[in-house]
């Protein structure tokens, strides 16, 4: 910039040059990402319109049938089963896990010894794999003489249980929530630790010489502060909610009586198992719809107040 | 409270104040115990020989205690009989692909957008962003059908059984490219437009000057990236339909599925597959944590 008198000359070459170097580095994630994400989605709101199926059956060819897919939808029980799962799963687990990540958070950003000790034990399960989490639990819920029968039993002195957790059709999507908590707090307590730590401490400190309790410094200066952290792990929480399928199809494939089933092990099941990929595509795309809405929420609450973040 | 008042009151705080501690540490173990139960349950079950006393142990504390017949009878079978070797094999190399190509294609795009001035900056950095809120979910059916039709380079015409199908598709993330964006718009400009006057290429400004510096925010990536790929369920579950290039995730699943269950190799299967990824952790862990954070700015 400095040197403009001598760069002058050259600058169009070199503006030409910087150009055709910036699309040559964003050429391949373009690519990948028209290919493998822009394509796949835009061809899902077309086929959610049409029978296609996953093997072409050529005596059967693929119609466009309008909106019979999504007309089904309404009428398929299984189908509203599995969203109302979804929600019950978020109604339930949001709040528990929310707040758990919150205490745990607080407890480990405490000045006191051993607590990055404490810290990697409660992560620990985040990096364990859903697949290896839902066989475990499996086994701790056997029925009969599975640990979670025993400990229950144990503790109320053989009043509770034992349960068939896994085949019941009230207990078991509970079951899923309990280990699903399990493995997913460690993650929203790391996000909560880095929104404690940015707290100004000048503020307890203001609030300390006020004489104000240890519940009203959380009151009015832990929450309001945490606030955009909040908004990003309950929304965040409720589009994995959305997302659930691994520990249930590993567990229960959506049994008994379709108890847990969820939307993404109805559309694996639809598209995967049954390759009714038409069909699969519409609740895909329902599913994206509800996924969008709760991330346009939260773009909205975190954008209304501070947009430092 | 009663008897606090009639001691000397500094006493009584300090003493307040010990018994807080001590509450706070007991609440902590309780709830370790709570995170810990499973995984202390699953290795002690892997290393009983004994398929029955893994299920019998389980009415008592006996569970979490190396007691009985001990030994890794258990491991063996899991890789003779399940091919644990290869499985490992086929999750490491299509996690260390996926990451490692996706360093580069990420990084380099987010630089352009950084860094770099072309026309249609604006708009690829805000589709970019748009794109981040499309979760895979929404199209792995229609992507399932894309890469049913796909043709590979030794003529084959579909993708399903392969590795490629495993890795390519995850190469590009927005979201990852989203914190690289972030990472480079703030490095200082000055060792770039010196090492330009000096007559150096973008691309060499990107390998020597930005890489070097930019070194935690690739580690994050990374370990975002790995910790997906190594737990990639879904997907794979879809797309292998044999033992040959499936992951770790869906043998064990495929194991579980098959009758009887014995929960002993189980139990060691799933240790096997936790255990390497609990000593990365261990050893990296500030990263681990730094990463996850790190996730909290999406938005």
């Amino acid at each position: 910039m400095a040197k403009q008198k001598n760069i002058k000359p050259t600058v169009p070459k070199y503006r030409r040059k910087e150009s055709l170097t910036a699309w040559l580095f964003s050429t391949p994630a373009i690519i990948l990402l028209v290919l493998f994400l822009i394509v796949p989605f835009v061809w899902a709101i077309w086929l959610s319109f049409t029978n296609q199926r996953l093997i072409p059956n050529p005596n059967l060819p693929t119609e466009f049938v309008g909106l019979r897919n999504y007309i089904r939808l309404f009428q398929d029980e299984t189908f509203q089963r599995g969203l109302l799962n979804n929600f019950y799963f978020i109604a339930v687990v949001v709040p528990i896990q929310t707040s758990l990540a919150l205490a745990l958070a607080m407890l480990i950003n405490q000045q006191l010894k051993g607590m990055n000790l404490f810290r990697t034990v409660y992560f620990a399960p985040v990096v364990t794999a859903m697949t290896v989490v839902s066989i475990v639990w499996t086994l701790l819920y056997n029925p009969g003489e599975g640990l979670i029968n025993a400990f229950l039993q144990a503790i109320s002195f053989g009043r509770l249980g034992p349960y068939n957790w896994l085949l019941d059709t009230k207990l078991v999507f509970p079951a899923i929530m309990l280990l699903s908590i399990w493995q997913g707090v460690g993650f929203q307590m790391v996000i909560y630790l880095a929104g404690l730590q940015e707290i100004p401490h000048a503020l307890y400190e203001a609030a300390q010489v006020d004489g104000a309790s240890g519940w009203q410094q959380f009151k009015h200066i832990t929450l309001p502060q945490l606030r955009n952290t909040t908004i990003f792990v309950v929304l965040s929480t409720t589009i994995m909610a959305f997302k659930l399928f691994d520990q249930v199809q590993v567990m229960t494939n959506g049994g008994p009586q379709n108890a847990s089933m969820t939307t993404m092990v109805y559309v694996v099941e639809m598209g995967w198992g049954q390759l009714k990929v038409g069909y699969a595509s519409a609740i895909s795309i329902v599913f994206f719809v509800i996924v969008l809405f709760v991330s346009l929420i939260q773009r909205y609450l975190t954008r209304e107040k501070g947009s430092a973040a | 409270m009663m008897t606090a008042q009639e001691k000397s009151p500094r006493r009584s705080f300090k003493r307040q104040k010990r018994v807080k501690k001590w509450l706070t540490y007991l609440l902590m173990i309780l709830l370790a115990i709570f995170f810990m139960f499973p995984i202390v349950f699953m290795l002690m079950s892997s290393i009983k020989n004994n398929e029955f006393q893994v299920v019998t142990d389980m009415s008592s504390l006996r569970a979490f205690l190396p007691i009985g017949d001990l030994g890794f009878q258990n491991y063996k079978d899991v890789f003779e009989s399940q091919n644990f070797g290869h499985l490992m094999f086929n999750s490491v190399i299509i996690m260390l692909l996926t990451v490692i190509t996706g360093l580069f294609v990420n990084s380099m795009i987010a630089y352009a957008l950084a860094r770099l001035r072309f026309k249609g900056k604006k708009f690829l950095l805000s589709t970019i962003i748009s794109l981040i809120i499309i979760p895979f979910e929404s199209v792995a059916i229609p992507l399932l059908v894309l890469v049913n039709h796909l043709p590979w380079f030794g003529g084959e015409t579909s993708w399903l059984d392969s590795y490629q199908v495993q890795i390519i598709p995850f190469i590009a993330d927005a979201f990852s490219i989203f914190l690289f964006y972030q990472f480079f718009i703030d490095i200082p400009k000055d060792l770039e437009e010196a090492a330009l006057i000096d007559g150096a290429s973008y691309f060499g400004i990107y390998w020597k000057i930005v890489l070097p510096l930019s070194k935690p925010i690739f580690a994050t990536v990374a370990i975002l990236q790995a910790l997906n790929s190594w737990n990639r369920f879904m997907w794979p579950l879809m797309v292998t339909r044999g033992p040959d290039v499936r992951p770790l995730t869906v043998g064990i699943q495929s194991y579980f599925g098959q009758d009887p269950r014995l929960w002993g190799d189980l139990m060691a299967f799933a240790s096997l597959i936790t255990i390497p990824v609990l000593i990365i952790f261990l050893l990296f862990q500030k990263w681990f944590v730094r990463s996850v954070a790190s996730t909290g700015i999406k938005g």
